[in-house]
């Protein structure tokens, strides 16, 4: 799979995902790949760019990935923007309320490179 | 505290550590710790609510998390930077959340804050909980770690 005319956002509050997450994006070849701390960066990257996709984590300060992916589809630019939640947070009442909220699909960590992939061609065009 | 709480923690670090990173770590055998120093040399600790109040800590020898970083980002670390502290975080985020998984399977449902992260030799480690703390060693190829829960009752 490649996404050459794609660009993605990352969002997590460790360094140490962000890098995981973008050497598996890099190598599916992404055009650009964003990344932001948190929800707040997110929001502020997402208005002044073009993005395709959203990597989210789920847990972060000042904003989380939860709460992102909320205002994401209470936003008319946003709303249909496909959202991966890439988190932790594996228990049935997260991923109902994830679910709830609209996401696109969900990651649980650990995960393997091969996962990530096979979740993004779910809910990207190639 | 039953000591079977241990349990999903100790297979959550193997199973993190093997997905994540391609680390094998054999873990040796629980016993109870009494003071708060950290046999390690860097450290992170996360608050746990939910049907139970306590924390998970993992504390790492240098050469350890050395080799685990190294693997987890595919390239050498042989400082202990800013880039391996963040790596021993997330670690114990993810961990923690499997822990979470496994525990909420049995219906003991937890919820956990964000980790932080303590470095430096014989550096101190104080948990939520009072008492007396479940500790595991494990050993990898490169050093060897430690997992510690400590759990008291819920609110």
């Amino acid at each position: 799979m490649a996404y050459k005319n794609l660009s993605v956002l990352v969002v997590d509050d460790f360094a140490t995902m962000r890098r995981i997450v973008r050497k598996i994006l890099r190598d599916l070849q992404f055009q650009e790949i964003f990344e932001a701390e948190n929800g707040i960066e997110a929001l502020k990257l997402l208005k002044s760019n073009k993005v395709d996709l959203v990597v989210s984590d789920w847990n972060m300060p000042e904003m989380t990935g939860l709460e992102l992916l909320k205002q994401v589809r209470a936003d008319d630019q946003l709303k249909h923007l496909p959202f991966l939640m890439v988190t932790a947070e594996a228990q049935k009442e997260n991923i109902v309320e994830a679910v709830q909220a609209k996401v696109s699909n969900y990651v649980v960590k650990p995960f393997t490179p091969a996962t990530l992939e096979e979740k993004i061609a779910k809910i990207l065009p190639n | 505290m039953d000591v079977r709480i241990i349990n999903p923690f100790l297979a959550a670090a193997m199973h993190v550590l093997k997905t994540m990173a391609e680390v094998d770590a054999t873990p040796g055998k629980p016993f109870l710790k009494r003071d708060d120093v950290a046999v390690g040399d860097v450290s992170a600790i996360i608050g746990i609510t939910g049907a139970a109040k306590g924390s998970m800590a993992l504390i790492f020898t240098e050469p350890c998390i050395m080799g685990i970083a190294s693997n987890l980002l595919g390239e050498e670390f042989t400082t202990m930077s800013h880039d391996v502290r963040d790596a021993v975080g997330e670690l114990t985020n993810m961990i923690c959340g499997d822990a979470r998984r496994r525990l909420a399977e049995d219906g003991f449902v937890l919820q956990a804050g964000i980790p932080t992260i303590v470095a430096g030799k014989s550096h101190t480690i104080t948990h939520i909980a009072d008492g007396p703390r479940l500790a595991v060693p494990f050993e990898t190829a490169t050093g060897s770690f430690m997992v510690e829960v400590a759990f008291g009752r819920s609110d």
